[in-house]
């Protein structure tokens, strides 16, 4: 089960910061689909915040497909993300890419400016990240879409 | 059943024929299952208002309907927690929720009632008037969530708590609040604290309500203007307060419509403690109710 941390000083939004940490337990492959995420009773009984705001975050979440809510069962994950894992064909690529980096006399903030700056091109985000990039339609169909 | 927890239409009262009216002209709405705060300075009625919406208090003018009937009709299903949280002084915390289990026979949860307690490591045994300022709150709250209470009335109900016991506090208030959509009214006049567990909002300052409806459609209601700019730029929409920063002015502006200004004027979101302060300190800014808090508006809510 997610633990969700409220930082009441970051300047995110409550339900922003839920949304961001339940998109990084996915990516870290904390959760998974078919997993459970807490209840809004849950999440409001150890946060101390509103239950509108979790379920807004779970809304949103909905939204990106990334979870379906099961009525009277609970909010379930659909699909995980960073759909590349280790073994990956595209993790290989990067492995090469950066040891030829290297090679060529980059340090670490030069490889960092230059991934941030192609990922910018490529993963343009809304102004100030305020709203996430919906997820783009035409990629590989959703796995683990319940039939 | 209604959708509304608590309606006023021209609340008013008075403590004495010839004192200045606590409250007046109050009108607002609040739907069933929200989290409200009542903020305001010292004085400045609040606790007025809960008092009336407990049925303690009978308005000297206007209509208030607490759960769609007259305040006093439906004690049963409201749990009030007064601002000094009076308790008897010479009743054990145990005798005392025997007491909350006594009076509430039909629906009192002596589990929940006893789970508040033991959080604060209460000894059971131990006399209400030995106990701390925050133990007593604890009690206190501790009998108003026993009651199963379909509208919570707290008067400040967080002052004499310490960090970790009004975290836990209110983590079980909205938990309650998440599984029984019990609606909560809470005043307080700390702000930072109501900012992430409530979602609706009073303003109440010299007996009027300043400010009403949920706290996402107040803050969007408002914009904060900075710019280089003379005031009369800002003619064609409402000037809550302004003051020079620089060479140029800083405002809190509720726009009239789209907010089309020249390039000149930097447009910021306000925070929440920004717009009440601002109001605060501008008492002569006209009053504003988010449509839903309106009563006025209710035509086309069936009841």
């Amino acid at each position: 089960m997610v633990e969700y941390r409220i930082d009441r000083r970051s300047g995110v939004a409550t339900y922003l910061q839920i949304v961001q940490q339940t998109q990084q337990a996915l990516r870290l492959g904390l959760l998974e689909p078919g997993d459970k995420l807490p209840t809004a009773r849950e999440v409001v009984e150890a946060t101390a915040i509103n239950p509108n705001t979790v379920l807004k975050a779970y809304r949103e979440l909905e939204r990106e497909g990334l979870v379906e809510a099961r009525r009277g069962l609970g909010t379930f994950v659909r699909r995980s993300l960073g759909s590349a894992p280790a073994d990956s064909p595209l993790h290989g690529e990067l492995l090469e890419w950066a040891a030829r980096a290297r090679t060529e006399g980059l340090d670490r903030d030069d490889v960092a400016a230059l991934f941030t700056a192609v990922l910018e091109e490529k993963f343009p985000q809304a102004s100030s990240g305020a709203r996430q990039q919906p997820v783009p339609q035409h990629g590989t169909p959703t796995e683990g879409d319940p039939a | 059943m209604t959708d509304t927890a608590i309606e006023a239409a021209d609340l008013a009262l008075a403590y004495g024929r010839r004192r200045e009216p606590a409250l007046r002209d109050c009108s607002f709405r609040l739907a069933a299952g929200r989290v409200c705060a009542v903020v305001g300075p010292n004085g400045a009625g609040k606790s007025t208002l809960l008092a009336l919406a407990a049925g303690l208090l009978r308005p000297t003018s206007g209509r208030l309907a607490v759960l769609g009937a007259a305040p006093a009709e439906v004690r049963a299903r409201i749990a009030y927690v007064a601002q000094d949280k009076p308790l008897y002084p010479r009743f054990t915390v145990a005798e005392t929720l025997r007491l909350g289990a006594e009076l509430n026979p039909d629906r009192w949860d002596a589990a929940l009632a006893a789970r508040v307690v033991a959080d604060g490591e209460l000894d059971p045994g131990a006399r209400v008037r030995s106990l701390s300022g925050g133990q007593r709150t604890r009690v206190a709250l501790a009998l108003a969530l026993g009651k199963r209470a379909e509208l919570l009335l707290l008067d400040e109900p967080m002052a004499d708590l310490d960090p970790l016991a009004r975290h836990q506090l209110m983590g079980t208030l909205m938990a309650e609040a998440a599984e029984h959509g019990t609606t909560v009214v809470m005043s307080s006049h700390i702000v930072g604290e109501l900012a992430e567990t409530c979602d609706h909002l009073l303003l109440v300052s010299g007996g009027r309500v300043r400010l009403g409806g949920g706290i996402d459609d107040l803050v969007n209601a408002h914009a904060l203007v900075t710019g280089a700019r003379p005031l009369t730029d800002l003619a064609a929409h409402t000037v809550v307060e302004s003051h020079a920063t620089g060479r140029g002015l800083t405002a809190l502006v509720r726009p009239e419509g789209p907010l089309l200004l020249d390039s000149g004027w930097g447009v910021e979101e306000p925070s929440l403690e920004e717009l009440l302060l601002a109001h605060l300190r501008s008492p002569d800014a006209p009053p504003l109710l988010t449509p839903g808090a309106n009563p006025a508006d209710r035509t086309a809510v069936a009841a």
